[in-house]
């Protein structure tokens, strides 16, 4: 992970609400963009692939890539098409082939 | 050029037999249909299953058992020369029931095949709670289930890929994108094609799924085979949900959860219908809450080729000697069977396993 | 379920443009969006942007508006977050909104979910901080965020566009990094009567450059042997000018090579496309009014072939009037009359094209990776390993599929399609057009099994006369 985010806001707004992802807390415009607040935030990268367990982020979005997935309340979801709301508990998908016990 | 057997179908069927052929050192042609063509190998639940087959045929349960038996075998020859592993598990399956009744319904049938097979059907019944330890994802909606021992699974396409790629090592020629139109017999068979392809063979293996249905009959076949629509569904990849398969719902190798299938007469149509998949869906979920929350990624449909009594057909051709129709819907159950014994009783040989119930013959003229 | 006239997939410019124009000619239209807010891709976010970033983001974006006012009509049911996930009969659409799933019959559907990038695989490409151009404007569209040390890589108009956008947004890129060379813009040229008449954007291009080059943006032109380098992200971008390698550290990577129509819908009810040569894509087939071979579905928009905004609001536009012509509001001599302004519009607009497509044709070295390049990202296949598998017999991406994998993930196929046909095309040595398509089946997107299960069953509901 990056210690300083190369996704900056141009226009920044003031009302930020409490996020975590993983064991982080985060503090994220509220009814914005999920993929790009955590982009922001320097979360990077969003999931490892069940495949390889290679680093994924953000790629097209636009909701058709799948690489952006998170989860939220055991169902993985796009970031991309989610916007920030207070005291969203999110993390990295369970997702994975049955290579692990 | 001159084959002692052309293979009409590079499916599942076709190329387990080329396989067996190519192993006793025979020369082998195989033409197979196209990208678009409907294909049952790629369609299936990817079962090796013994349950529930032949209840009114104890030959049959018995064939299925012989190649559960031979697949561990089948599979390691095809791991060692093609570096591919099969996904082949076979720790036993489930039959899962809702209901007390159809559950000892059931049970009194296995009774009776288990005693037909002289005591060789290894099943146990579960209740809800023993199923419980065994399946922990189990929902409260399955009264138990009937565990088989001798049912397993495999990763079909990664059997189809291995055979696609051994049949050729072997020195197989398997032509792609062909469209048989005529088969006719001098002292040897000539396999035309659509686009002007000749193959010259000794015998001629009729493996066309449901190609049967307009070929069968040019080789003197009766081929009562009717497609029927299953559809399947599949899952993202999952941690760790479900222990061993059951016809409802496995989980595969690569980590996402089957679930199927419908049986529709539908004629062929392989579309997939949002009635179907939510019947599916809320069959899965009842067995397995937790798929509630599963997005599911993929479905399909593909067509079985079911014959009247849904056993295989094995038959010569008495019009055309040499021509052999080789089909069933258990292409996957039987790939071992079809690999190591088939070849022995269409060779004629000693060794050749008892395939009379298969026959035509059982089938009344129409 | 919801019951309308007209059923419209995709709020974009053709979406919203037929969707004005249908409500006006008293039909009942239910507009399925999956975005939260109208505008679909081009015009992301326009109604909020706007006011904050309407002047990084210039005319061309905040000219929407018009667009999304015209949703604001009574006979027009705007669902946002609404996903489709299937539709059937060529009249049903199954859908899910908020974790619901649900349906809706119409009589007439238009699909115009719009393009997507072409993909553009290259080594590293699937690091993070490897994102499309289009995902860039996208962030800084709806969300005013940029890209700091931010590397341009590809061809097309598109790439100026964003990065003029960055440089007013004051956060530059570091560099472009293009693929066309003079010969394709030489070569183009015999499409430049065409190019003249589309006059404005080819001004709008060179103004573009200009402004690049006061900023003091480095352009450099005609590369090959593009790689993205890094460990756990994106860390440097490699290429070669002739002999000459580069290599610029950057954290972001922002690739394109032109857009292809998202065809995901169309294919799903079997609807024949064909290759289009000269865009290097699969379109649907439709006739002049955008309607398919399945009599009750229209296709406009990016998705029935590329033309940029506004051609597809013309098209959008084009098929409403047909439609409402099919269901008896409009008789054929007023819908004669009315669509002679609109074929000129859309005419004019498609008129640059050819030039944009010769000048800037896709990333040779996508169009055929390395071996080693990984094509399917979802499922991580290789280039070479789809060759192997065209040596195995797959003359086709649906043989390929079963046997590799490719296409199987959660995109399905959306980034890797177009790949698989191309390398198979090459490998078997016949046409793409031959070589097919995946055979795309519902889901049009991942959805829960627990709302597939529950689908609503509640009595139909006649979207609002």
């Amino acid at each position: 992970m990056k210690t300083v985010s190369p996704f900056r806001e141009i226009t920044p707004t003031g009302d930020h609400v409490s996020v975590s992802f993983e064991e982080a807390d985060l503090m994220l415009p509220r009814g914005e963009n999920l993929a790009g607040a955590l982009l922001v935030a320097g979360i990077m990268p969003f999931r490892h692939t069940p495949v390889s367990g290679a680093p994924r982020g953000p790629f097209c979005m636009m909701g058709a890539c799948y690489d952006c997935l998170i989860e939220i309340d055991g169902v993985t979801r796009q970031a991309c098409m989610l916007q920030v709301t207070e005291g969203m508990k999110i993390t990295m998908p369970s997702a994975r082939g049955s290579k692990d016990a | 050029m001159t084959s002692d057997y052309a293979i009409i179908g590079g499916g599942i069927v076709g190329l387990s037999t080329a396989w067996g052929l190519l192993k006793r050192g025979l020369r082998v042609t195989v033409l197979d249909g196209d990208d678009g063509s409907f294909r049952a190998s790629r369609g299936n639940f990817g079962l090796v299953w013994v349950q529930s087959k032949g209840m009114n045929q104890p030959r049959y349960a018995q064939w299925s058992q012989e190649s559960a038996a031979a697949w561990a075998g089948f599979a390691a020859e095809l791991n060692d020369a093609t570096g591919r592993d099969l996904g082949l598990e076979q720790k036993g399956g489930y039959d899962f029931h809702f209901s007390e009744e159809t559950l000892e319904a059931t049970v009194a049938k296995y009774e009776i095949l288990k005693e037909k097979l002289g005591g060789n059907y290894p099943y146990e019944v579960l209740g809800h709670n023993a199923l419980r330890r065994e399946e922990p994802a189990i929902g409260p909606k399955v009264v138990g289930a009937i565990l088989h021992h001798q049912d397993g699974h495999a990763n079909p396409l990664k059997l189809l890929h291995a055979l696609a790629d051994d049949v050729r090592r072997l020195g197989g020629v398997i032509l792609n994108g062909k469209h048989v139109v005529s088969v006719d017999k001098t002292d040897l068979f000539c396999v035309k094609c659509e686009d002007g392809t000749e193959v010259r063979s000794r015998k001629t293996i009729l493996s066309a799924g449901l190609g049967a249905m307009s070929l069968g009959p040019m080789l003197g076949f009766k081929a009562p085979i009717r497609p029927q629509r299953g559809q399947v569904m599949i899952t993202e990849k999952l941690p760790k949900l479900i222990n061993r398969p059951s016809l409802i719902a496995r989980q595969v190798d690569e980590g996402g959860i089957q679930i199927g299938a419908t049986n529709e007469e539908v004629g062929l149509d392989d579309h997939v219908t949002q009635p179907g998949l939510s019947g599916l869906a809320a069959e899965a979920i009842a067995a397995f809450p937790a798929l509630a929350k599963a997005q599911l990624v993929r479905s399909w449909g593909a067509l079985r080729i079911l014959s009247p009594d849904g056993l295989p057909i094995y038959q010569e051709s008495s019009e055309m000697p040499g021509a052999y129709l080789v089909t069933c819907h258990s292409g996957i159950t039987l790939a071992a069977s079809h690999a190591r014994f088939l070849p022995d009783w269409l060779e004629g040989a000693d060794a050749a396993p008892n395939l009379e119930v298969f026959s035509e013959d059982r089938f009344s003229v129409s | 379920m919801l019951k309308a006239d007209l059923i419209i997939v995709g709020a974009g410019p053709a979406g919203m443009a037929a969707a004005r124009c249908a409500a006006e000619a008293k039909l009942s239209v239910l507009v399925l969006d999956e975005q939260p807010s109208p505008g679909g891709q081009i015009y992301r976010d326009v109604d909020r942007a706007s006011a904050v970033r309407g002047d990084i983001l210039g005319r061309d974006f905040t000219d929407g508006q018009t667009l999304t006012r015209g949703l604001q009509h009574e006979r027009i049911t705007h669902l946002k977050g609404a996903v489709v996930w299937q539709i059937e009969d060529g009249t049903r659409v199954a859908f899910t909104q908020d974790g619901k799933a649900a349906l809706a019959t119409g009589q007439r559907i238009i699909l115009a979910t719009g393009a997507l990038e072409r993909p553009m695989p290259v080594p590293g490409w699937t690091l993070p901080g490897v994102m499309t151009a289009g995902s860039a404007q996208i962030l800084l569209k709806q969300s005013g965020i940029a890209c700091e040390r931010a590397v341009l890589v590809g061809s097309g108009p598109l790439l100026y566009l964003v990065a003029t956008q960055m440089v007013r947004a004051g956060v530059p890129p570091l560099a472009l990094v293009e693929t066309q060379t003079k010969t394709d813009l030489i070569k183009s040229l015999r499409h430049v009567g065409g190019a003249l008449r589309g006059w404005p954007y080819l001004l709008k291009g060179l103004k573009m450059l200009a402004e690049l080059r006061r900023a003091g943006i480095p352009r450099h032109v005609g590369a090959t042997h593009i790689a993205v380098e890094g460990d756990q992200c994106a860390q440097a971008v490699t290429f070669q000018i002739g002999n000459t390698k580069h290599r610029i550290e950057c954290d972001v990577v922002l690739m394109h090579h032109g857009v292809v129509p998202n065809t995901q819908a169309a294919r799903s009810i079997d609807i024949p496309h064909n290759w289009d040569d000269a865009q290097n894509c699969f379109a649907p087939k439709s006739d002049a009014w955008g309607r398919s071979s399945v009599a009750t579905v229209f296709i406009a928009g990016d998705g029935a072939g590329i033309g940029g905004a506004k051609a597809a609001a013309y098209a959008g536009e084009i098929a409403a009037l047909e439609i409402a012509h099919d269901l008896g509001m409009v008789s054929k001599e007023d819908r004669d009359t009315s669509v002679q302004p609109l074929r000129k519009g859309l005419n004019a607009e498609r008129a640059e094209r050819p030039f944009i497509d010769g000048a800037y044709p896709p990333y040779a070295g996508a169009i055929t990776p390395s071996d080693d390049t990984i094509i399917c990202r979802c499922e991580e296949v290789t280039a070479g390993e789809v060759r192997r598998m065209a040596g195995l017999g797959c003359l086709g991406p649906n043989q390929t599929k079963a046997f590799g994998r490719p296409g199987m993930g959660p995109c399905q196929g959306r980034y890797c399609g177009l790949s698989v046909t191309q390398i198979l095309s090459e490998a078997n040595e016949i046409s793409s057009n031959e070589t097919g398509y995946y055979r795309i089946r519902p889901p049009l997107k991942p959805i829960t099994l627990g709302e597939i299960a529950d689908i609503a069953k509640t009595e139909t509901i006649e979207v609002r006369e």
